[in-house]
């Protein structure tokens, strides 16, 4: 069947249930395009020939009730595996190895998915671009050159490729709403405690938040009902009552009111931006639903403020890496020396640079000045969101900026890359859940994505208006398969 | 140097320094595993044995509170008198070293669990209050051993991640002597509360002392110098009486005192600089992000209080007014909870015709002697407060006498024996029926004529020749105050 790696998860799910499909066809399927995809540089490792030794373990005695039965699935290589290689996309863990999983893989593995490998991401995703990974750019495959976005970027051009079903991203200012956007695809950062983070190799930890990258909505939803689980390894995951977020799905948002902030209208937008945003602001209207206008008086503060609270989290959870227990060591003369060389050599120019910042934040003399007063600021957004929930249920703001960028367009502009998280990070600071789902296309046909805002744990609430949007914009993501020779 | 007991003051020439004094105890919270993790934390472990992926900073791993160890650092709180505060905060304190896995320490700094509060010691000429600043919970750091190979350092990471209490006293204290008081103090609180065994030899105790001088009868504190990490009572007197004496040389000399930390060196018997207040760590503290506020309801403080046993100020009130005994006995017999339980035991043991001085003479006297030469701790003590009790009463009662008890101990000791036995099977039982003795004595001064003579001319001094005699004669067995009685009716 040349056309599986084609289907969408509910698709494949729905094959491998009624037995048309097993899970070593569609493994070998992936598998297949994966091989011929080298170019889009969207692994760091692959676990090709286990996924098919599982998948053939599979078949033999298939358990079909479980959600994801037999279904192939690379995830970031952020979330440590069990006995598969784990870098974080840096030097500094090019030889880990971990001895175990984090509870998001953990329970997608329980529901029946086989790892077929680990995707590129920044390093420690700290980038917005996949540019800042040590083991290289990624490609995405809108077009050549072009980057997929960060810091998920290896999960978001795995999707849009089709070497993965579906895969899972973590966001931390954005890094699976952007690179969704980049891509073409659905992306979906859940509220702060509904995913554990444990075992995920931590960036910002107040921030951090893992969740799923599909083709569609109601992908998303399944993966996200998966995923999704009280944990108490991790102090900050939430007990709630989750959804069973695909079942419960609607297109209904009839009398939902959607709210439109006037402060995501910033200086210098791209006009094909703001006209997505209105084209937006029609489909909810015409799925029935009611927009009103609301403020977020901080917005301009989130960007700052998250460049001050992200890194100083960063530089104290970067401490680990020191070349004594685990990683990447130098040689040293002694013990600061070989700190210096093991993290001079081990970390790349971008973790260094918010290490540097971070450090300088929390420092004696500057911490009320930067650390506390961001957390301040942090406070505020939240209740900026807080006020506007009080009137409506959801808001829609553009995903990003800009479409896609050219790789090395940004490399060497540290602040205009950051900007491209400016409409992705008040989210993260408020902890709130934000969907990200492909909205139509730029001059050039590189994919938009808006972006829904919702209620904390109201995943349900911006999936059923996400999905409601898709039917109507209809999105046809325009890819080449250029990189398969 | 000394006045008094408990003042210490530093005289040269014309002057008179007062030290001050105040110490941030490390307390080993009493508990089966670690303040974030589920590790063991038995002492005396293989290195690297007792180590969970969260102990060693694994990436993605996470903290997860302890609650015990929660409970633990309230309960403390509570037996230091000191505000518990319901809502706390566990901060990251950044600093590299290869002993510290996560190149942070969980602590608690701008909020701690428990705040001011004070413990009261009993000192030669009175009580002395020291106030309490706060106790804090916090991860200790593993341990790096330099000398198993002259190229490279190994780290042993057991104790990395156990919980710790520090304890910061006010800067109350004002002698080598009043130290020793308060560390006994918080020791003995906290073994009684079951929070932390005070065992200093392992290391569960240890001190940072922070040392000032200052003319006396000054009111502002001098410049402090933190002697780091002194493990052992002996080595706090020592350290702060050289470094109160070098603080007091340089003022002397007209030469100022740099606010540094110092090290205890226990050969040389001196503090040395380790790193001045310029190159002190610049630990960057925040909110650990990994960790939510803790929080603790009335509820929850209220059911610990409902928790805390009699502690040693108020034993030792009962125990002064409910057995009669002196201040000073009863607080020999407090400040160690297993001493007080064996008391207590003892008491319980003897019955109703109880003798409770004569318990407390031989607590403090025979078995504290030996335990001491055994090297043995009370709850090791070979001999049970229920034989103990048995022989009191047996004394009590004069089935022997104190002497013969003696021996009789003795023989206790081997095996904890039943002393009623031994009294039965060797024979030891006082002679007491007034007959025999009668018969005895009359033998003796039959034997003694001369004597005898001599002592009622009126050489009083041959009283004792006779009762030894007569001892002797019984083989030690007779009743002495009957031989006494009987030989003043007959000379």
């Amino acid at each position: 069947m040349s056309d599986i790696t084609k289907q969408s998860l509910t698709e494949l799910v729905e094959n491998i249930k009624n037995k048309k499909l097993s899970s070593t066809d569609v493994t070998k399927a992936f598998i297949q395009r994966s091989e011929k995809s080298s170019e889009l540089n969207a692994y760091i490792t692959d676990n090709f020939t286990l996924a098919l030794d599982k998948a053939k373990k599979f078949d033999q005695n298939p358990n079909l009730d479980l959600k994801l039965p037999g279904i192939p699935m690379a995830v970031k290589d952020l979330f440590c595996t069990k006995n598969v290689k784990t870098t974080a996309g840096s030097k500094i863990l090019n030889n880990f190895v971990p001895t175990y999983e984090s509870t998001v893989t953990e329970n997608i593995w329980n529901e029946g998915a086989i790892l077929l490998g680990k995707l590129n991401c920044d390093e420690f995703a700290m980038g917005s671009s996949n540019e800042t990974s040590h083991f290289g750019n990624v490609q995405n495959p809108i077009d050549k050159n072009l980057v997929p976005g960060g810091s998920s970027g290896g999960s978001a051009s795995a999707v849009a490729g089709k070497l993965t079903p579906i895969t899972i991203g973590t966001d931390t200012g954005g890094s699976i709403r952007q690179p969704a956007s980049f891509t073409g695809i659905v992306g979906l950062k859940p509220t702060y405690g509904s995913c554990s983070r444990y075992g995920i190799v931590a960036f910002a930890s107040s921030l951090d938040q893992a969740g799923p990258m599909a083709q569609n909505v109601k992908d998303c939803a399944l993966l996200q009902e998966v995923i999704s689980t009280y944990d108490p390894k991790d102090s900050t995951s939430i007990k709630f009552k989750r959804n069973h977020y695909s079942k419960e799905l609607t297109k209904n948002i009839k009398g939902k009111k959607i709210g439109i902030p006037k402060e995501y209208r910033v200086d210098g937008m791209p006009k094909e931006i703001e006209d997505l945003w209105l084209k937006g602001i029609q489909y909810v209207k015409d799925c029935g639903a009611e927009t009103i206008d609301i403020s977020l008086p901080h917005t301009s503060y989130a960007l700052p403020t998250y460049y001050i609270v992200a890194p100083a989290e960063a530089s104290s959870n970067l401490a680990r890496y020191d070349g004594v227990k685990y990683g990447y060591r130098a040689k040293g003369e002694n013990l600061i020396d070989m700190y210096e060389k093991t993290r001079s050599e081990g970390f790349g120019a971008e973790v260094q640079r918010r290490i540097m910042i971070g450090t300088y934040v929390l420092s004696s003399g500057y911490y009320d000045a930067y650390y506390l007063k961001a957390q301040k600021v942090r406070k505020l957004i939240k209740n900026d969101f807080d006020d506007a929930y009080k009137k409506v249920d959801a808001i829609l703001t553009p995903s990003t900026p800009s479409s896609a960028f050219k790789i090395g367009e940004k490399t060497n502009d540290p602040v205009s890359m950051y900007l491209n998280d400016i409409f992705t990070v008040p989210v993260n600071l408020a902890g709130l859940p934000g969907i990200s789902i492909p909205a139509g296309h730029d001059t050039k046909g590189y994919p938009l994505g808006l972006q829904i805002i919702g209620k904390a744990f109201d995943e349900q609430n911006i999936l059923n208006i996400a999905f409601a949007m898709e039917e109507k914009i209809n999105f046809k993501n325009k890819i080449t398969d250029w990189w398969i020779k | 140097m000394n006045k008094k007991n408990t003042e210490f003051l530093i005289n040269r020439k014309d002057n008179q320094y007062e030290v001050v004094i105040g110490l941030e105890v490390h307390a080993q919270v009493l508990s089966e595993s670690k303040l974030f993790s589920s590790s063991s934390t038995k002492f005396g472990a293989e290195p690297n044995t007792q180590v969970s992926l969260v102990d060693a900073a694994f990436p993605g791993m996470l903290p997860v509170i302890n609650e015990f160890c929660i409970k633990q650092a309230i309960k403390t709180g509570i037996g230091l008198n000191a505000k518990i505060n319901k809502r706390s905060v566990f901060d990251r304190k950044n600093y590299f070293y290869a002993d510290l896995p996560q190149g942070y320490q969980i602590s608690q700094f701008k909020d701690p669990i428990v705040g001011e509060g004070k413990v009261i010691l009993d000192m030669p000429n009175g009580q002395k209050e020291v106030g309490i600043e706060r106790l804090h919970l916090e991860q200790d750091a593993g341990k790096s051993i330099h000398d198993l190979d002259p190229q490279n350092t190994f780290v042993d990471l057991n104790r990395s991640g156990v919980a710790l209490m520090e304890i910061v006293s006010k800067p109350d204290l004002r002698s080598p002597d009043e130290v020793n008081a308060y560390i006994k103090k918080l020791r003995s609180i906290m073994r009684y509360l079951g929070t932390c065994d005070g065992n200093m030899q392992e290391g569960s105790l240890r001190a940072d002392v922070n040392v000032s001088v200052r003319p006396k009868g000054s009111k502002e504190f001098g410049t402090r110098c933190e002697i780091k990490n002194v493990n052992s009572i002996k080595f706090m007197q020592m350290a702060i009486e050289y470094e109160a004496n070098r603080q007091v040389d340089l003022i002397e000399e007209g030469k100022t005192i740099d606010q540094e930390t110092r090290l205890f060196d226990t050969k040389k018997n001196e503090t040395r600089s380790m790193r001045s207040k310029e190159d002190a760590h610049d630990y960057r503290y925040f909110p650990d992000p990994d960790l939510l506020p803790l929080e603790v309801s009335e509820k929850f403080i209220e059911e610990l209080k409902n928790d805390i046993p009699e502690l040693p100020d108020d034993k030792k009130k009962r125990f002064i007014e409910e057995f009669k005994l002196s201040p000073y006995e009863a607080n020999i017999l407090v400040s160690d909870i297993d001493t007080a339980k064996y008391f207590e035991e003892v008491v319980a043991k003897m019955g109703k015709n109880k003798d409770i001085k004569l318990a407390v003479n031989w607590i403090t006297g025979e078995l504290f002697a030996v335990l001491n030469s055994k090297g043995l701790e009370i709850s090791q003590s070979p001999v049970s407060a229920k034989n103990f009790a048995i022989l009191i009463n047996l004394i009590k009662n004069g089935t022997i006498s104190g002497k013969i008890a003696k021996t009789v101990f003795e023989l206790m000791i081997d095996g904890d024996k039943d002393p009623q036995k031994i009294v039965e099977e060797k024979g030891l039982k006082q002679q007491s029926d007034p007959k025999a003795l009668e018969a005895l004595i009359d033998k003796i001064i039959n034997e003694n004529r001369e004597k005898a003579i001599e002592y009622k001319q009126g050489k009083e001094k041959l009283f004792g020749f006779f009762v030894g005699q007569a001892m002797k004669a019984s083989g030690g067995k007779a009743n002495p105050q009957l031989i006494n009685e009987i030989l003043k009716k007959k000379l």
